[in-house]
């Protein structure tokens, strides 16, 4: 599923608003969730996960080019925890049709 | 402060005009479409944001951390969150709060 089909996904269900409405409400939701993780902020939604930033230290690494090495400074990564619902849905599905 | 559903909603009566119940059932909506999709076995790609991703896990040796009885971890369906670009781009910069 794309951006597009979720939007679509969501417009069936809220047809008394307009297909634009919806397209505009799904970019200021992800807008909202990605401002938060740059500055620093979880985000937390009970029955499907919780995102947060992991700390990559810095580290020697290569230009794939050279093979010349280069210094990387330490950095923030994205990190996704699946929430209790989400996880036993999933796998729920799975067990029963494999 | 972690990012909330109702943050979410409040945003979306802010800058969009949604009614509150509006608000509300459109963040609703917004994630569980996501999980219904997962749940269906599909993976879901939300363009400058990042991707869930299924993935299959084959049975594997665990153990009971309390009693430290040897019990097999099933095999199960796990969903898991690969940042994108844009994302990324935007959460290395965090200078991070100490």
């Amino acid at each position: 599923m794309t951006k597009s089909e979720l939007i679509e996904e969501i417009a069936k269900d809220q047809n008394h608003l307009p297909q634009r409405d919806v397209e505009l409400a799904v970019k200021c939701i992800l807008e909202h969730m990605s401002e938060s993780l740059a500055s620093g902020d979880r985000i937390e939604i009970r029955g499907f996960g919780s995102f947060s930033l992991h700390y990559r230290p810095p580290r020697q690494g290569r230009n794939p080019k050279t093979g010349e090495s280069v210094a990387l400074a330490g950095k923030y990564v994205p990190h996704f925890k699946p929430g209790k619902e989400l996880r036993e849905r999933v796998n729920d599905a799975f067990q029963n049709n494999p | 402060m972690a990012l909330t559903k109702a943050e979410m909603a409040e945003r979306l009566f802010d800058d969009l005009g949604l009614n509150k119940r509006e608000a509300k059932e459109m963040v609703e909506l917004f994630f569980e479409k996501i999980r219904a999709a997962l749940e269906d076995g599909s993976q879901v790609k939300l363009s400058g944001f990042g991707n869930f991703d299924l993935r299959e896990k084959k049975e594997r040796p665990g153990r009971n951390p309390k009693t430290g009885q040897e019990i097999p971890i099933s095999a199960r369906r796990v969903v898991t969150f690969r940042p994108g670009q844009k994302l990324k781009a935007r959460v290395e910069g965090y200078a991070g709060s100490e």
